[in-house]
């Protein structure tokens, strides 16, 4: 499963990332990395972006980066 | 002023206290540069501790120091290159393990590093409890626990780095331990010793950062090592045996790492006390970002935001314009006196040059207060959220969600400024939405197109002003749209852009200071770069407005009806008893007395004040005094004559400047393109006024004022244009109002432009496409509406509907992934 397919409230832990470069940097700068779990907390008021609590933090994406966000739903 | 001995650089993450820290640490010795080749701001300030002085640089905030945006790029030159006596890493002590990840980044750059561990009562307020003593000994670099924001730490903090760059020795902190990666790093760090690279970098931090994939160090490599090509061939070797090895990419790798030994750090530094309160953040979001709330509350804080700035601020102007007229009324004092036709040329252009400073100053108090709301919307971790909400919208249309507050300051609704809207487009991360952003922000509705609006609906939509008035300011944003749509798709196709993640930090409270402090600042910044750029332009349009003048035979012809008109008074003051006080070398005196008194009584009611008033100007000149004020005797006749005479030199006056104007350069220019405007509805009159407006939009109304002359006293610009132009019909006030809305950027804006796109070329792309876009919209109005027969409001509607359409349309076209 991707991350953009979660919904809020869903907890998962992330797998790996399918994007490298840029966008991959810039999500393992944010936190967002392999092993982490993380929770949606939910979506902005039109469906996109998305929020998600990463290890205390919360941090908003689009759901065309989250495409690349492999996670295993807890 | 002394060389500076010492380089203090801050670094930190964005939202860690970082620019409280640099205010703290130089007051209000500071100035904003630009790093040379982008567009991020540098600010330097420097102050002195125990007699030495310090260079401070403040680096941009940024999560990381990889070569993907421009923020970290120059922030890692800098370090490399500029080789700062100390780097103080300012970070948010309650979230310390998201911070170590670019302290770890700061180490491995070899630098020596001054941890401030800032928001210290942040941190305790949630009940975390930081063993600073442990902190340091597993960095092994100095840690200083602050509160910024009120001063605490801040002598310790000095004391440290006084201590730390001065001793000069390099204390290398804690490295992390890369595991299977390592033996990587050794063999290709093993293959880097002995060239040129080994003196100028740190030869870990290389390898790091090779391993990572990281385009600077590649181009490092390319320009430094002899056998390059190999070189990098055996790096990306390196990196596949990697990955095919452990399954993992190079540089997921180091920030697993990264984030593991932070992990580990926080853990053994780090208490949670019990029965701590986790942050409030989350709840008010529930709040702020909820689906129906959260639009509500950004609609809401949007119209505080203009009420309380616009509305209010236009209120308090009237404590400050009379402050500005004093000015006028000094100017008018000190330079030569008018004669009777002839206006000394040093008068009317002080007059002018006043006049248009004046109109700048007058929106202070407006910027005054829209900087510090500003200010608390950035400081309480408000702005995030306006983004989160408004980028799905936004996105569609090339822009991003942080394109927001340059849009309400521009003028989303009615009545923002470019200027400002232009400057805030600096935080937006990702290039090509940035450059969209600017290019967009001057076809919004900034407070100086109002006047224009609001002269032309009083006049040919009196019957339908609230409609008109809404489509006016509306119609803004749908042209907006579409165009950053347009621009986003051709000519900003190839810029770079950037991914949306974006951390959404913790509410705080802003503090009084901080925000009462960054509004005198900007506004400081605003008058200084805005006013001397106005002072330049107001000189060029007065020169373009009064040159080459009247010819001499036009001359003779004014002097004389002039000599006609004084004639004919004179000849009724002979034979009365004024004759021997009233000869023509006391007629001009008589005029200013006149003049004089006329202004004096303006402000005052009657009564006693107005009593105290007469026998002043009684005192001044008994004769004058009587003509100005007559009783029933041959006063009474004196005084008709004299109004008839004063009335007479207005006109001649009133039918010079128009003349001049005709004659002028821009009157010139304006005739000279005449034909082209007319398939717009726009006479030469109006080619005047518009041209006029490239200063400063205010100066349209200003200028049709001068081109329509006054027959009545009194009588308003609206009554006068719509008498001077018979032929003038809604059709052409909205072809009009649209060419307004789209009317390039003010000169204040397009220095803006420049500095906020970083180049001249964009500035002159800003300047010359809304003008194409701005006739085309403006003929197809009027010439399309003439064609088809509309009336001005059918038109309106038609243009409406269109130009809705179109930016539904504009948004559901070529939409597609950057990933792809």
């Amino acid at each position: 499963m991707t991350l953009d397919q979660m919904k809020p409230g869903d907890a998962c832990r992330i797998k790996k990332l399918t994007v490298r470069d840029k966008l991959g940097q810039r999500l393992l700068d944010m936190g967002v990395y392999p092993g982490l779990e993380l929770k949606v907390i939910r979506n902005a008021p039109l469906r996109d972006p998305m929020e998600v609590e990463l290890d205390g933090y919360l941090v908003s994406l689009r759901h065309e980066e989250a495409r690349f966000v492999e996670v295993e739903p807890l | 002023m002394k060389k500076k001995e010492y380089l203090v650089v801050l670094a930190g993450q964005p939202n860690s206290g970082k620019s409280t820290v640099f205010n703290a640490l130089t007051g209000a010795s500071q100035h904003v540069a630009n790093y040379p080749g982008v567009t991020v701001d540098k600010m330097a300030g420097w102050y002195k501790y125990r007699g030495v002085s310090l260079e401070v640089v403040d680096l941009p905030g940024t999560y990381s120091l990889t070569s993907y945006s421009p923020e970290e790029r120059v922030s890692r030159d800098f370090i490399l290159h500029e080789g700062p006596s100390v780097v103080v890493n300012v970070m948010d002590a309650s979230s310390l393990k998201r911070c170590l990840y670019l302290t770890f980044q700061l180490l491995e750059m070899d630098t020596t590093v001054v941890l401030d561990l800032n928001m210290m009562d942040v941190a305790e307020n949630r009940g975390l409890e930081i063993d600073e003593n442990m902190l340091a000994q597993r960095l092994g670099v100095p840690v200083i626990p602050t509160t910024m924001k009120s001063g605490r730490g801040k002598k310790e903090l000095l004391d440290a780095i006084a201590t730390v760059s001065q001793d000069g020795q390099q204390a290398r902190g804690a490295q992390i331990d890369y595991g299977d990666m390592e033996p990587s790093f050794r063999e290709l760090r093993e293959k880097l010793a002995g060239t040129d690279l080994a003196d100028m970098y740190p030869l870990r931090w290389l390898v790091i950062k090779l391993m990572e994939g990281d385009a600077e160090a590649r181009r490092l490599i390319r320009e430094h090592h002899p056998q390059a090509d190999s070189y990098l061939e055996l790096v990306e070797k390196t990196r596949e045996d990697f990955e095919t090895r452990y399954d993992e990419a190079p540089e997921v790798h180091i920030a697993n790492r990264r984030y593991q030994t932070a992990d580990d750090i926080t853990r053994s530094c780090v208490k949670l006390r019990a029965g701590a309160k986790p942050p409030l953040s989350n709840k008010i979001d529930k709040l702020v970002c909820h689906r129906l709330l959260g639009p509500l509350i950004l609609v809401g804080v949007i119209w505080l935001l203009y009420y309380l700035s616009i509305v209010q601020g236009y209120n308090l102007t009237n404590y400050t314009w009379p402050l500005l007229a004093k000015i006028r009324s000094l100017a008018e004092m000190i330079t030569p006196a008018p004669g009777f036709i002839e206006i000394p040329l040093l008068r009317s252009f002080v007059l002018w040059f006043v006049d248009s400073i004046n109109a700048l100053l007058n929106y202070v108090p407006i910027f005054f207060i829209l900087f510090g709301l500003i200010a608390i919307l950035e400081d309480s971790g408000y702005m995030p959220r306006m983004a989160f909400i408004m980028d799905r919208l936004f996105s569609r249309f090339g822009l991003h969600g942080q394109s927001t507050l340059p849009m309400v300051l521009g003028g989303i609704y009615v009545g923002g400024c470019a200027v400002p809207g232009v400057m805030s487009c600096k935080g937006i991360p990702d290039e090509r939405s940035r450059l969209a952003t600017i290019l967009i922000i001057p076809m919004l509705n900034c407070l100086a197109k109002v006047p224009l609006y609001v002269l032309l609906i009083n006049i040919y939509f009196a019957a339908h002003k609230v409609w008109a008035m809404f489509f006016i300011s509306t119609i803004s944003l749908l042209l907006v749209l579409p165009v950053a749509k347009i621009l986003t798709l051709t000519v900003l196709k190839d810029k770079e852009t950037a991914p949306f993640v974006m951390e959404m930090p913790p509410y705080h409270i802003p503090t009084i200071r901080a925000v009462l402090g960054r509004a005198v600042e900007r506004v400081w910044l605003f008058l200084k770069k805005i006013t001397t750029i106005v002072a330049a332009v107001a000189v060029v349009i007065f020169v373009l407005l009064q040159f080459p003048g009247l010819s001499a035979e036009r001359m003779a012809h004014y002097n004389g009806e002039k000599e006609k008109a004084t004639r004919a008074f004179l000849k009724t003051v002979k034979g009365t008893s004024f004759a021997e006080y009233l000869g023509s070398e006391q007629l001009m005196a008589l005029i200013w007395y006149w003049d004089d008194y006329k202004d004096a009584k303006m402000g005052v009611k009657a009564g006693a004040a107005a009593a105290a008033l007469e026998a002043k100007f009684k005192e001044k000149n008994p004769v004058f005094f009587r003509i100005v004020k007559p009783g029933q005797d041959e006063a009474a006749k004196i005084n008709r004559a004299f109004k008839k005479l004063y009335k007479t030199r207005k006109g001649l006056l009133r039918e010079m400047r128009k003349e001049r104007i005709d004659n002028s350069i821009l009157g010139k220019l304006g005739k000279w393109i005449e034909p082209v405007t007319r398939a717009a509805g726009f006479n030469w009159r109006v080619n005047v006024a518009l041209l006029s407006a490239l200063a400063a939009k205010e100066s349209s109304v200003a200028t049709l004022g001068a081109l329509y002359e006054q027959e009545e006293e009194g009588e308003a610009l609206e009554q006068r244009m719509a008498k001077g132009e018979a032929g003038f019909t809604p059709l052409h006030a909205l072809s009009l109002m649209l060419f307004m809305v789209l009317y390039p950027p003010c000169l204040a804006t397009a220095i803006a432009v420049k500095v906020q796109a970083g180049s001249i070329k964009w500035m002159l792309f800003a300047m010359i496409y809304p003008m194409v876009l701005g006739l085309v919209a403006a003929v197809l109005v009027f010439s399309g509406g003439s064609a088809l027969g509309l009336s001005g409001l059918e038109a309106m509607f038609a243009f409406y509907g269109l130009a809705l359409v179109f930016t539904i349309i504009m948004g559901f076209t070529g939409k597609k992934s950057e990933y792809a």
